[in-house]
């Protein structure tokens, strides 16, 4: 962990973070907090802003009002001026903080014209400034965990979904993120190959202390790895709770009703 | 020898080859430069008008524009007016390079739109900096698109070196109609020209089509 931040009880802190698009609201004024090597899983109904918040993390998207801390200090914003008042963050505040967190896609998101090697050596090489040997010894490592290390050499067009998803995996890892974004990484694949990629992730959650923040409508994996499950829903956090209190025996209806639909 | 316009004379066309084969070299030559100009010139264009803020973008897109709706022709005795002292060829190459740049620059940019959002959502999500994100990530997908598209502006610039010979570059339809003249013999000289455009361009034209099926798989 870098030195200059000092380490907290929060990892991530949405503080009354609201989101619009238009004039749609999908995040109204939520308050959410995760803990240093806490695994969250997200879930809800379609449209309630699940993969917004991870995107918010990542900075793919902009807070709308609100601002999100990690590490215990301001992300999305930045303090300015002589009175420190809080600011839109500038590409300088958020280039070394995004460094620390990591995103696996739904849709992989592999570079195609890479061969596998290529996509993992790539952000440890040219981020991170990893000499050549370095970035492949780290990329061969990752490839072994993910269980690819014969496919170092395919192009990600040739492997099927659940192999690109591990490759997608691999890549974000070689960046050693504190934080990793998961948002629905099995929904694309057929169903024989959900397994091989939650296996990884099982691996990767029992291996680390990476904070995880995982959007999954797969409940028996959402249990086995969630120190905390969140029913979101209209933008707003419905109820939350470990594992076994929330899909087993939910305070609210509506979550009773979701998990039901989806399991 | 025949005057103009009679049968085909085997004897003048023989002597006419190497002419314009000569010729050739100066087409091949210009093709090539002003294409390189073109490539090269027409992705700063791109690139300045994608990621340089709107008022270079206008800066960029409206010289571009007018130079890309007016007729090569008119810019080459423009520039041969405006620059004089300059080697015809070399203003030549120039010349066609940045019109064509103008092109191109579409050609590219239509490219860079057709890399999927996921790819740029990817290269933020590994912290990729700016400029590694096109040098690696977005220009090698898009060109890859795009290469059809270039190889057939490649063929179509080869086709208009001809008007080269409007600030007297000694290109092979110029020489082809310098011997004409001389040896009354514009059928066999012009004929010769034209088969050598069409050997040339035809080949390539094929090429293109099958790069073309080929990335289209
Ligand atoms: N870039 C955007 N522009 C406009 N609307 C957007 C944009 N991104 C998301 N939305 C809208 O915001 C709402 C929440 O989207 P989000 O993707 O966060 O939901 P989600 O909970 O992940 O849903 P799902 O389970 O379907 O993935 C949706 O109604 C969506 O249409
Ligand atoms: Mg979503």
């Amino acid at each position: 962990m870098p030195s200059d931040h000092v380490p907290g009880a929060e990892k991530v802190r949405f503080d009354r973070v609201t989101k619009r698009f238009g004039d749609q609201t999908v995040l109204d004024g939520l308050d959410l907090t995760v803990a240093p090597g806490e695994r969250v899983t997200l879930i809800g109904p379609s449209g309630s802003g699940k993969t917004t918040i991870l995107r918010l993390l990542m900075t793919l998207e902009r807070v709308t009002d609100g601002v999100v801390h990690v590490d215990g200090e301001p992300f999305s914003h930045m303090p300015s001026g002589p009175g420190g008042a809080l600011v839109p963050a500038d590409e300088r505040h958020l280039a070394p903080r995004r460094r620390r967190i990591g995103m696996v896609f739904q849709q992989f998101n592999l570079f195609p014209h890479m061969s596998v090697l290529a996509n993992v050596v790539e952000a440890p090489r040219h981020v991170l400034g990893l000499d050549g040997d370095e970035a492949a010894a780290r990329a061969r490592d990752l490839l072994g965990l993910v269980g690819l290390a014969d496919k170092e050499d395919a192009h990600p067009t040739r492997l099927s979904g659940g192999q690109q998803q591990r490759v997608a995996i691999a890549r974000a890892l070689a960046m050693r993120p504190e934080l990793l974004l998961l948002d629905e990484v099995t929904s694309a694949l057929d169903p024989e190959l959900v397994a091989e990629v939650l296996d990884v992730l099982r691996d990767v959650a029992d291996s680390t202390d990476i904070t995880m923040l995982c959007v999954t409508h797969e409940m028996g994996f959402a249990r086995d790895i969630s120190d905390r499950i969140l029913m979101f829903d209209g933008g707003r956090v419905l109820e939350s709770g470990p594992p076994e209190r929330l899909l087993d025996a939910p305070e609210h209806e509506r979550t009773q009703a979701f998990v039901r639909s989806i399991t | 020898m025949g005057g103009a316009g009679s049968m085909w004379d085997m004897e003048a066309a023989r002597a006419a080859l190497p002419v314009v084969l000569s010729g050739f070299g100066i087409t091949l030559l210009a093709t090539v430069l002003g294409f390189a100009v073109a490539a090269v010139a027409g992705l700063a264009i791109a690139l300045l008008q994608r990621s340089g803020g709107r008022r270079l973008a206008l800066a960029v897109g409206a010289p571009a524009a007018f130079v890309r709706s007016t007729p090569v022709m008119v810019q080459l005795f423009a520039a041969w007016v405006l620059v004089p002292g300059l080697d015809p060829l070399v203003l030549g190459v120039l010349v066609l390079g940045l019109h064509y740049a103008t092109y191109l620059s579409e050609v590219y940019r239509a490219g860079i739109d057709a890399v999927p959002k996921g790819q740029w959502e990817a290269c933020t999500a590994l912290s990729l900096p700016r400029r590694r994100v096109w040098r690696a990530v977005v220009l090698p997908q898009a060109v890859r698109k795009v290469l059809p598209a270039l190889g057939n502006y490649a063929v179509s610039l080869f086709k208009e070196t001809p008007f080269l010979s409007v600030i007297t570059v000694n290109e092979m339809v110029h020489e082809a109609s310098a011997f004409g003249s001389t040896h009354f013999a514009y059928l066999e000289s012009f004929t010769l020209a034209a088969a050598v455009f069409l050997l040339a361009s035809w080949p390539t034209s094929l090429l293109v089509r099958r790069l073309e099926a080929r990335l289209a798989q």
